[in-house]
């Protein structure tokens, strides 16, 4: 049998494989590539660098988004940052420190190999960026400023105020324009990737419906690249964008491209609670906030039971009566343990029932202590702009009352699974940024999501999509009139018809929220091997009912967002059974996803690396089958394995 | 909070629209506007009727997706936020609550609240940009930016592109709307070379796009979610100015 998975690393030292490979990949002629054709899935911080990238080497390129604009990809609601180890601080940051740093942040279940080469082009991102024009903080001699961020012991973030994701992909997006005048990248809003077209098993198309006419179109293409961002909203609620969807990496998968690591999400400790039912997303706090913010919930049952009804206030609770559990726990970290430990420990507090809200789901973040010490100007200066934010959305003012936080799904760092060059197990099909799994390991360190997504799209795919496409400069354009387009184009004709003519009963979110539910309580943050069988049979159940029962209004020749919610609702429910069967599998704790059976004594996470240093590679076998899984070991020469300890 | 709404219906471009009436109860003023819409749409599907279309992304103020004209103000009574960050505590028990697309005609209803905002993009593509190629740029801190034309730069840069500006003003001009992005790079040494080029650019396909005039009512400063200031009008005019004598 020939091996179903080679991630194609280069030999040699860490430190040259990158270099290396570039001088040893093949590269287009300029008068070879106007000839080829490559077709971008979203336009985020990953999708929108790539296709302006290749765009001005020559290629031609056609993207596409659903929303009305490139510019309002998810990427643009980023907020803290992005890390480069550009040691302008002189604080001894440095290519392997970011590397280091990354990998033991991810607690160890990431490709070295790629983790190097992130860190080696992350100072070329911040050099593109502020070419641009891109309106980095800089400090009062003119040059750029950093801030610090969880998890690392050095300086190295670079920030725009509270929206450095959004000026990241306005610079994206400017350069992307650039293009689109110039002729060199086609683009197309509103318009929905539903498949993609593989030919003798070379990815050479897409299919996609026009959001505002319905039209079911053909595109091909020499090679198809996905940019489509994380998968968070399989959890109804998470702080993802309310379109954000995993449609794109999902129909790869069905046509062959594995997927990597599923149960890999990660769970940001500061968001704003939950209100109800009728809740559609939820906030993210900044992690910033923990630098002084202090985390408490009260000691005495009594307490708890009397602000939930409102008799008392959070600062009527003596201090001897308050339970700073993270500065209890891990007193060498305190309030600033790593995103997942923060997490579980709010999670332990309110399943004992010391939540201090109506609905036992909250903590509080206070920030008494900070202003005595401080001042209030200077608290103002720091997070003005968060506690306005937070004061609109709950119309309570965090200068006076401890703000209520909890945990919410924030990203997936398990995606798409690529090679070294980003390249998927399908040939001519890659994907990038959150889309892929590649960089973040078991846990993804705060302000490297922008960093990976950036270095994917100006500087490492543009590099090694022409070692594929050099192989292509003989083929002609592809023709949509292909029996395999047909083929695509019928079965998502067929989908959206059966979804419109469907006589149910319930509205497409009744039965996200449900889908929801059981994975935040089954494959949320504690996993055991109880609930995730139980999910698994849940979600089958589930995804009958959907095919059954959903009801969408409208037709399938229009605007029609329940249509669109319903497409992407039907894919979510089947990656949410891949998640739980991969949580099942991997029986050790590591980074986010927490295994209630392998814990320390004190219930701290447990890694298990003698059986479980490897990638979970699941491969799509049959629409009723289940999913084959293959492993890629991991293997570090660089780092030495250690379990993590914030104590 | 019971509420009666009068929500603008339009079945596609072409169709003529109208406004429906719906009563909607029992919602929290903790509920955001859109979420109070999204409980309308559950409650109109459960009734066999159709959903009001109406566009929103990020709900958190930042990608500029939602619009709305509610009760006669773009993205609603309170200041400095989108729709999207509006929530019902802003609205009285037994008001009526009146729901509009963006009105202009260059933004034309795609169904019901949802509106082509097309013209935008081609006003950046045809000059929102510094003409740098990826890779080949000098290091991040070569040049030494003074800290107060980089926050200028900023606040400038903070236009989520939304388009209240142009619903609000009387003209239909979109006028900030390029005046943020032409005082942005104006700011900064990297756009600064292109920087009278962009501004006639840009102007030249506003004109060109059908948006209107600006005659300085401050209408559009006022309803910006992103408080963009209409001194970066100003300065686009300088630029613009600098670009015609050059002519
Ligand atoms: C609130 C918040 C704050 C964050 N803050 C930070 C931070 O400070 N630092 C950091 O490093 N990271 C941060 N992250 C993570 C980071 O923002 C994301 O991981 C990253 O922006 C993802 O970029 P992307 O290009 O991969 O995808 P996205 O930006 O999600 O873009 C996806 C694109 O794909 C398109 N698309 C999706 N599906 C389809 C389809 N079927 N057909 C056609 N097009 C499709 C969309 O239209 C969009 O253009 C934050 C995330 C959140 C939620
Ligand atoms: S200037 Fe203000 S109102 Fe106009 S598009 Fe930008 S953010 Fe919206
Ligand atoms: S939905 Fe993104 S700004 Fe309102």
């Amino acid at each position: 049998m020939t091996q179903k998975i080679n991630s194609h690393i280069p030999a040699g030292p860490i430190k040259d494989k990158w270099t290396n490979h570039k001088a040893n990949i093949n590269v287009v002629s300029p008068a070879n590539k106007r000839k080829l054709d490559i077709i971008v899935v979203g336009t985020g911080l990953a999708g929108a660098s790539a296709s302006a990238s290749l765009s001005e080497l020559g290629y031609n390129v056609k993207s596409f988004c659903i929303q009305d604009s490139p510019r309002r990809a998810h990427s643009i609601a980023a907020q803290g940052g992005i890390n480069a180890s550009k040691n302008y601080q002189n604080d001894n940051d440095s290519v392997h420190r970011l590397f280091y740093d990354t990998v033991k942040g991810g607690d160890y279940r990431a490709r070295e190999a790629n983790v190097h080469r992130l860190a080696e082009v992350s100072g070329n991102i911040i050099d593109q960026c502020v070419a641009q024009g891109v309106p980095f903080a800089r400090d009062y001699g003119g040059l750029l400023d950093n801030r610090s961020f969880g998890g690392v012991l050095v300086s190295r973030t670079f920030y725009a105020r509270g929206q450095t994701g959004q000026q990241l992909l306005l610079g994206a997006y400017s350069a992307l324009n650039r293009q689109i005048a110039k002729g060199g990248v086609k683009q197309y809003n509103r318009h929905e990737m539903l498949d993609v077209v593989v030919i003798d098993g070379k990815a050479r198309g897409i299919i996609t419906r026009n959001l505002v006419t319905g039209e079911i179109e053909k595109h091909s293409a020499h090679a198809v690249v996905i940019a489509s961002g994380g998968y968070g909203n399989v959890f109804f609620l998470s702080t993802n964008a309310m379109n954000s969807n995993t449609s794109s990496a999902w129909q790869i998968y069905k046509k062959g491209a594995m997927f990597a690591n599923p149960c890999f999400t990660q769970i940001h400790p500061t968001c704003i609670p939950v209100h109800g039912e009728q809740q559609s997303k939820l906030t993210l706090m900044s992690e910033s906030l923990r630098n002084d913010g202090r985390i408490w919930v009260p000691k005495k049952m009594e307490d708890v039971e009397k602000l939930r009804k409102k008799q008392i206030r959070p600062r009527d609770i003596k201090e001897e009566d308050r339970d700073y559990y993270l500065e209890r726990r891990y007193p060498a970290y305190g309030n600033l343990v790593p995103r997942d430990v923060a997490s579980r420990a709010a999670k332990e507090r309110c399943d004992a029932g010391f939540g201090v809200n109506e609905t036992g789901k909250a903590v509080y973040l206070d920030f008494a202590s900070a202003i005595d010490r401080l001042g209030r100007d200077v608290i103002e200066e720091r997070y003005g702009n968060l506690f306005q934010m937070y004061e609109k959305i709950t119309d309570d003012n965090p200068y006076e009352t401890p703000m209520q936080i909890y945990p919410a799904i924030h990203y997936t760092m398990g995606g798409t699974w690529v090679d070294y060059n980003l390249m998927t197990t399908v040939p001519g099909l890659f994907s990038l940024g959150e889309s892929n799994f590649s960089d973040h390991g078991a846990n993804r360190l705060g302000a490297s999501a922008l960093m990976q997504g950036l270095a994917d799209g100006y500087f490492i795919l543009p590099y090694t999509i022409g070692d594929y496409l050099s192989n292509e400069i003989q083929t002609p354009r592809i023709s949509t009139d292909h029996p395999e387009f047909n083929k695509a184009y019928e079965t998502v004709r067929e989908k959206i018809t059966k979804l419109v003519n469907n006589a149910g009963k319930r509205s497409v979110d009744s039965i996200h929220k449900e889908l929801g539910h059981i994975m935040w309580d089954n494959v949320g943050m504690a996993r055991d091997e109880k609930g995730l069988t139980e999910a698994i049979e849940k979600i089958k159940a589930l995804k009958k009912e959907f095919w059954s029962n959903v009801k969408v209004p409208g037709t399938s020749d229009e605007f029609n967002q329940e249509l669109e919610k319903a497409l992407r609702l039907a894919d979510f429910i089947e990656l949410g059974e891949l998640m739980a069967r991969d949580a099942l599998n991997r029986s050790e704790s590591c980074g986010g996803h927490f295994r209630v059976e392998s814990a320390t004594e004190e219930g701290e996470a447990k890694r298990n690396d003698e059986e479980f240093a490897y990638v979970s590679v699941w491969e799509h076998a049959g629409d009723d089958k289940e999913p084959i899984l293959n492993k890629e070991p991991l293997v570090f020469e660089n780092v030495e394995l250690k379990q993590r300890s914030y104590k | 909070m019971n509420l009666k709404l009068k929500v603008w219906r339009q079945k596609n471009a072409k169709a003529k629209g109208g406004f429906e009436i719906y009563n909607i109860s029992n919602i929290s003023p903790d509920t955001s506007f859109l979420e109070m819409l999204d409980i309308l749409n559950e409650q109109l599907i459960n009734e066999g009727k159709e959903p009001v279309a109406f566009d929103h992304d990020c709900r958190e103020g930042i990608c500029g997706m939602c619009s709305l004209f509610i009760n006669g103000r773009a993205h609603g009574p309170d200041d400095d936020v989108t729709t999207c960050q509006l929530h019902m505590r802003k609205f009285k028990d037994g008001e009526t609550v009146t729901i509009e697309p963006w009105r202009s005609a260059a933004f034309p209803v795609i169904k019901d609240l949802v509106v082509e905002r097309e013209a935008f993009e081609k006003i950046q593509q045809a000059g929102g940009y510094v003409s740098v190629n990826t890779g080949g740029v000098p290091d991040g801190n070569a040049i030494a930016i003074p800290k107060e034309d980089a926050d200028e730069a900023m606040d400038a840069a903070a236009c989520i592109g939304c388009g209240a500006c142009v619903a609000t003003c009387k003209n239909s001009s979109a006028m900030l709307f390029v005046a943020a992005k032409v005082s942005q790079f104006a700011k900064l040494p990297q756009g600064k070379p292109e920087a009278a080029r962009r501004a006639k650019a840009m102007v030249a396909k506003m004109d060109e796009l059908g948006f209107g005039g600006c005659t300085n009512t401050g209408a559009c400063e006022a309803e910006c979610p992103k408080g963009i200031s209409i001194s970066h009008i100003a300065r686009l005019n300088r630029e613009y100015l600098v670009a015609k004598l050059k002519d």
